[in-house]
């Protein structure tokens, strides 16, 4: 870190905080203990955008914008938990809720998963939009692992940690809009996989149930993420 | 304090929401000073009651009995809660309905009986195209989630409701 | 190239074309080709040997001329009379008569409101030049802009002038393009990028397209005048994978620039160098998102990022990058001939200069046009469309392909600007502008454009991904008299999620179709719901489901 770190200043929730430049919202906000929710960012990978859970006002700007990738600047009024965001953090919850086959009481993550748990925080008692109950599968062909797309809100920390941190990029998207999917290599059976490492990160990193260990019943997977700002840290320093 | 009346019951579930109302134990004392249970799988009544003031509703909207049921019970209720996982979201019985009901029914009836041959269509209902969850067909007032609502929750939210407020559950209840 | 090598080039070029007194210009763009237009050229050059005109008259392929709906076009001496709807049967009368009256029966009337009512500005050149020659360009002052710029002005001045211009994005969101351009000027890289988006997906739009088939050049010497004011040296046009006659043509004038030292190093011997590559879209809406645009450059998947940083600070490759569109860059060579004035002289207070629309649907002429700023919509669909077909009762026009929305009758009279189409709950978007009348069913219009977004979707963020799938979902139901209208608040209540928080311009626009119908046409959302019935016949109504009332 170089010798001159800029500090601005800003307010979260009518709360003054300092940051350093280059900081985000969502981790100024960490630091001081005010929580804003989010599914999609995880400490040590790179940031997505893509939850939209996020998102914060911003005094003087008319849009939305997602704490995770907002970089502080002097001055800025954010506000959290306007009676505005709680009401769309429910929809868009609900609308994660609707989009696969999330049955928490017999997932192996019940009592474990960040989505569950997102639900119980924000308050989201049932989902009034149609459920689209799309046909997914899962897949168990890897030796240790198994991926079920039916749990999975493609929140992508998966495909970003096995880019970023393990380097081997077995995971990547296919296809677009709800059609979307995790795939391993080029779509083909996990089990098949030349470039899987079997390190787990995907597993672990894994916000839900979609990635679990072969084996946990439910409730029996939960998810150990000590390790990834440790190992981003390290990488960070030697470079 | 006038007592108020109580029903429960339950359509497409296991029957486990009812066994966590059991399991608040001797505080079902408590609650009999404020309620009256008129229509229960635990009181031996045949016809829902003209009108009650809350009902607990376990389980999903499967069959047209259990549409016909829940058309029922809203109009003959004032305050209608989704009870547990089943009512609030589907849960296990809405796991069919990624399916075509009549790859269901084969599955069931056909496919897992070698020696049945038939889907029976009389004695038993019909099953719906998809099981829903109570608040897609009737509106629902509170929803107790949870599978099954810890017996802690349900005693919460029925004293409330006794004491003539609204419950407030946020923060304590979740899905599962 | 010096201005001397340019003059001659031109002279001797304009001299060459003198030589001719008579000549034949065919339309060679996607529209007419479509129509069989080269075979029409063919015989046009077969025919003139033919009867021995070939040193007197000279036929020549060119870009769009217009009113696409009646191709084959052909203009015959410089527009003194426009030919329609031509065949290869015609051929041997037409060329007996150049020199005489022209052919009455397929001659275009020359006061013909579709053009008196339009002013060309970006297509200038459109129609007039053979888009496949970089001569017929120089001949008609093409790249002077650039080698003035380059010798006279600074690039602060030239910035000045955009500004002065009051030119404003015309890819949709109508950014003022001077302040875009200054910005990324002033923004600190040690390489700096001018892209130009050719990504145009909206349904029924086709100016880009038209454009960079039409007049590649100028596209690419406002890019160059562009780069020279920012300080890039790089640029790419990403243009979509659908447009092969754009690309081919596009392909051919980098090639005849760079040959000419109109591109590449050391441009006309200055020390401003600039290069121009092409990527290809392969197919993704989304792309024409101008951070999912820079993704697919970069190579990784076309996913758009949350803004900012904006690209005019942190774009390709993290440097500073300038994206306008098509047209955009074509009206900046004509700005800098003729001066900010003359630009900010057309058009309205807020919206200056011509927009260009590609206008379809249930319309007579359908074409390309070109208008002045604030014109009203009633001009555009009744002069110089000609009105509705088959006598039908007009019903809406819409602008701005899915992000865009329905505007109806009563709002005809209302000038086409910025701010005015917004008010109205559409956008001037890109420039597509589909005329519809009675027998369109507005749901189904609005189920179109939502399926159009639910597959275009990229997924990354969860209101798109999952909101376009639902608002879908219940359009459907809506269309086949299967919804109530607890659907329709679930429908309205969609519509604000996704504008408020979706990732990217396209999901917070997704719902415009949708809200602009429901705001202008609720009667007929009602009909569907409640009377089952579908006002326009369009909508199949199936019996109600037997499960759930």
């Amino acid at each position: 870190m170089s010798a001159s770190v800029k500090i601005k200043t800003l307010t979260i929730d009518d709360r003054h905080v300092g940051a350093r430049e280059n900081q985000t919202i969502l981790e100024v906000a960490r630091e001081n203990g005010i929580e804003i929710p989010s599914l999609c960012y995880i400490d040590g990978l790179s940031a997505h955008g893509g939850c939209r859970l996020c998102l914060v006002e911003v005094t003087g700007i008319p849009q939305l914008l997602p704490a995770c990738m907002t970089v502080v600047e002097e001055r800025m009024e954010v506000s959290t938990q306007s009676e505005r965001l709680r009401k769309l953090r429910k929809n868009i919850l609900e609308l994660y809720f609707s989009e696969r086959n999330h049955v928490c009481s017999v997932c192996v993550s019940n009592g474990n998963c960040e989505l569950q748990d997102m639900a119980g925080e924000t308050g989201m008692d049932h989902v009034h939009f149609p459920y689209l109950y799309p046909d997914l599968g899962v897949d168990i062909t890897h030796e240790r692992f198994a991926m079920d797309d039916n749990r999975c809100i493609m929140c992508t920390r998966c495909v970003r940690v096995c880019d970023e941190i393990e380097g081997a990029h077995t995971l990547d998207i296919k296809d677009r809009g709800i059609e979307t999917r995790i795939i391993t290599d080029l779509d083909q059976n996990w089990g098949d996989s030349e470039t899987c490492t079997l390190c787990g990160k995907c597993v672990h990193v894994c916000p839900t149930g979609a990635l679990f260990e072969k084996g946990k019943s439910v409730g029996e997977m939960s998810k150990r993420r000590q390790f990834l700002p440790y190992l981003a840290l390290m990488r960070e320093e030697k470079r | 304090m006038k007592k108020k009346s109580l029903a429960t019951l339950w359509l497409d579930g296991c029957s486990g929401c009812h066994m966590s109302l059991i399991d608040i134990d001797d505080r079902i004392v408590q609650l009999s000073e404020s309620f009256d249970i008129l229509y229960s799988p635990l009181v031996d009544v045949k016809e829902f009651p003209e009108h009650v003031d809350v009902t607990l509703l376990e389980g999903a909207v499967s069959t047209d009995e259990d549409l016909e049921m829940v058309k029922k019970i809203r109009r003959q209720t004032g305050m209608l809660i989704s009870f547990g996982d089943c009512a609030v979201t589907g849960n296990v019985p809405a796991m069919r309905n990624k399916f075509e009901l009549e790859q269901v029914l084969n599955r069931g009836y056909i496919e897992m009986s070698p020696d049945n041959e038939i889907i029976p269509d009389q004695y038993v209902p019909k099953l719906l195209d998809k099981a829903y969850p109570v608040h897609h067909i009737v509106h629902v007032d509170l929803f107790l989630q949870g599978c099954p609502p810890s017996a802690d929750l349900i005693f919460d939210a029925l004293s409330e409701i006794a004491a003539g407020r609204t419950p407030v559950l946020s923060g304590r209840t979740r899905f599962g | 190239m010096t201005p001397e090598e340019f003059k001659k080039i031109g002279d001797a070029h304009r001299k060459k074309r003198k030589d001719f007194p008579n000549n034949i210009n065919v339309c060679t763009a996607a529209g007419c080709v479509s129509l069989h237009s080269e075979k029409v050229k063919e015989a046009l050059e077969g025919e003139v040997k033919k009867q021995e005109k070939h040193k007197t008259c000279r036929v020549s392929g060119t870009g769009c001329l217009g009113p696409c709906a009646s191709g084959p076009l052909v203009s015959i001496n410089d527009g003194q009379a426009l030919y329609a709807g031509v065949t290869t049967d015609d051929v041997p009368e037409i060329v007996n008569n150049i020199d005489k009256n022209p052919v009455k029966r397929l001659v275009v009337p020359p006061d013909t409101p579709f053009f008196a009512h339009q002013k060309r500005v970006a297509l200038e050149h459109c129609g007039k030049t053979d888009p496949e020659s970089l001569n017929d360009y120089l001949a008609m002052d093409g790249y002077q802009a650039l080698y003035d710029t380059l010798t006279t002005m600074s690039p602060l001045e030239v910035i000045e002038v955009m500004v002065n211009s009051g030119l404003r994005g015309r890819g949709g969101g109508g950014y003022p393009a001077g302040l875009k351009w200054s910005t990324v000027e002033k923004a600190v890289g040690e390489k700096k990028y001018v892209v130009c988006n050719a990504d145009e997906g909206d349904p029924g739009a086709f100016m880009d397209r038209s454009m960079l088939e039409s007049d590649p050049h100028s596209v690419l010497e406002g890019m160059a005048v562009a780069a020279y004011a920012v300080g890039a040296s790089q640029g790419y046009v990403y243009i979509r994978g659908e447009y092969p006659l754009a690309i081919k043509r596009l392909r051919n004038a980098i090639r005849q620039a760079e040959k000419s030292n109109l591109l590449g190093k050391h441009i006309c011997e200055t020390p401003f160098s600039f290069d121009v590559d092409i990527r290809l879209g392969a197919g993704a809406f989304v792309c024409g998102e101008e951070t999912a645009l820079i993704a697919s450059i970069e190579g990784h998947r076309g996913i758009p990022r949350p803004r900012p940083p904006y690209p005019a600070e942190y774009g390709l490759w993290g440097c500073p990058t300038l994206i306008n569109n098509v047209e955009t860059f074509a009206n900046v060579t004509p700005i800098i001939r003729n001066g900010a004035d003359f630009f900010a002289g057309i058009g309205t207070e807020k919206s200056k200069g011509t927009k260009v629309f590609a206008l379809a649907g249930s319309i007579k002429n359908t074409g390309l046009i070109e208008v002045p700023m604030g014109i009203s919509l009633r001009e555009i669909v009744y002069d110089i469309g000609g009105g509705i077909i088959e006598g039908r009762k007009f019903k809406a026009v819409q602008t701005g392909g899915p992000s865009g929305g329905c505007i109806p009758e009563e709002y005809l009279d209302m000038p086409v600007d910025y701010e005015s189409l917004a008010k109205a709950g559409s956008i001037m978007g890109s420039g597509g502008m589909i005329v519809m009348d009675e027998t369109s069913c507005m749901v189904d219009v609005a189920k179109y454009f939502m399926d159009f977004c639910r597959t275009e979707s990229c997924g990354k963020c969860v209101p798109c991904r999952v909101g376009t799938a639902q608002m879908h979902n219940i359009l459907t139901n809506i269309s086949r008299g299967q919804a109530s209208m607890h659907e329709l608040q679930l429908l309205e209540e969609l519509c604000d999620v996704l504008k408020h928080t979706s990732l990217c311009g396209l999901g917070q626009t997704a719902a415009n179709p949708v809200l602009s119908t429901i705001r202008f046409f609720r009667d007929e959302y009602i009909a569907h719901i409640t009377h089952k019935t579908c006002p326009a016949g369009v909508c199949t109504i199936e019996p109600e489901k037997e499960t759930v009332s």
